[in-house]
């Protein structure tokens, strides 16, 4: 119970954080692949200069989670193909629809309901992309 | 001593603060706070994997190996999807004073162009997701073409945003640096070559 209102909770913050920052927002994305605004550039470019030194502190440090457990970080998958080319057919659907997968609840819940309809393909693509993965060159 | 009025004045000045749009300097640490509280809560910073979740949750691992396995183990990461969602909702109804941040004149003026409107006015363009659009079929298509790009994308690359640019770069992974690589190919190829002829 106290770890289902914990992730709900992280849930909560993650999606004002989108909303307010305008993260979530189809223009800044379009704005940021014209190369107009430094926004988006920021944005990205702070969470991941205070991720990694987040990141190598709980790993340097051995540091132990909220519930006194080691924190694992697991790496990434080496897989280069599926890394580059997964990630431009990803990139294609993120600068059409504005949306990457977490803003896609925010802005449902946030009441644009067009992107339920974003929602059920991403699914759609999600379970064919399962089919055809021993067919990919990863 | 100072009036009681210049108090009610500092908290109607932070109240503007916390309803206007949060600079890049707020909203991009406020990020990295999300992902310290997941990886100090025994998880990881990723949304994407939440699709394959609802493919295992629905069955789909009966026939595709690939969705096969406990789903019940990334059932925090739907709780966290469902908090996003009500997050969306407070954000966009409660912690708002009704402004968005500029736009670059350029954009704005190119989107006109191109039949978009609402930029540095609204949130979102209403041609694409205002109510109305549902009722559009070219437009129903790009949604539905950019949502099966979405899902497919990520699960190949094995991460999206959250996963690879914010926790993989992060932690320093080499895969997840080409994939970010690979989010600003297809996203400037969608932006600059094929976007100013589908909308």
């Amino acid at each position: 119970m106290k770890r289902t209102i914990l992730y709900f909770s992280i849930g909560i913050l993650f999606g004002i954080i989108m909303i307010k920052s305008e993260a979530a927002s189809w223009f800044r994305i379009y704005e940021m692949f014209q190369f107009k605004s430094f926004h988006m550039y920021g944005i990205i470019g702070a969470a991941v200069a205070l991720g990694v030194v987040i990141t190598q502190l709980i790993k340097r440090n051995n540091m132990r989670s909220f519930f006194g457990t080691e924190i694992q970080i697991a790496p990434k998958p080496k897989h280069i193909k599926a890394s580059l080319y997964g990630g431009s057919i990803f990139g294609l659907g993120w600068a059409l629809t504005g949306a990457c997968p977490g803003p896609i609840y925010v802005l449902i819940g946030a009441g644009y309901l067009p992107l339920l309809v974003v929602f059920v393909f991403a699914l759609l693509g999600t379970y064919c992309y399962g089919l055809l993965k021993p067919r990919l060159p990863h | 001593m100072l009036h009681y009025s210049h108090y009610i004045w500092e908290i109607y000045l932070t109240m503007d603060l916390i309803l206007a749009t949060w600079p890049w300097y707020v909203g991009g640490p406020a990020i990295a706070v999300v992902l310290f509280l997941l990886l100090f809560s025994e998880k990881r910073f990723g949304m994407s994997t939440n699709l394959k979740t609802m493919c295992s949750m629905a069955g789909a691992g009966k026939k595709i190996p690939f969705f096969a396995g406990d789903w019940k183990a990334n059932r925090w990461g739907l709780l966290v999807a469902l908090g996003a969602a009500v997050g969306g909702f407070i954000a966009a109804t409660y912690m708002t004073n009704g402004s968005v941040g500029m736009i670059h004149p350029d954009v704005v003026t190119e989107l006109n162009q191109m039949g978009i409107s609402g930029a540095g006015v609204e949130f979102m363009p209403p041609e694409l997701f205002g109510i109305e659009a549902l009722t559009q079929p070219k437009t129903l298509v790009l949604l539905a073409l950019g949502g099966f790009l979405i899902g497919f994308g990520t699960r190949y690359a094995g991460g999206c945003t959250s996963g690879h640019a914010i926790s993989g770069l992060s932690d320093l992974q080499w895969p997840s640096f080409v994939a970010v690589i690979g989010f600003f190919v297809g996203g400037l190829l969608m932006n600059h070559l094929i976007l100013p002829y589908i909308l």
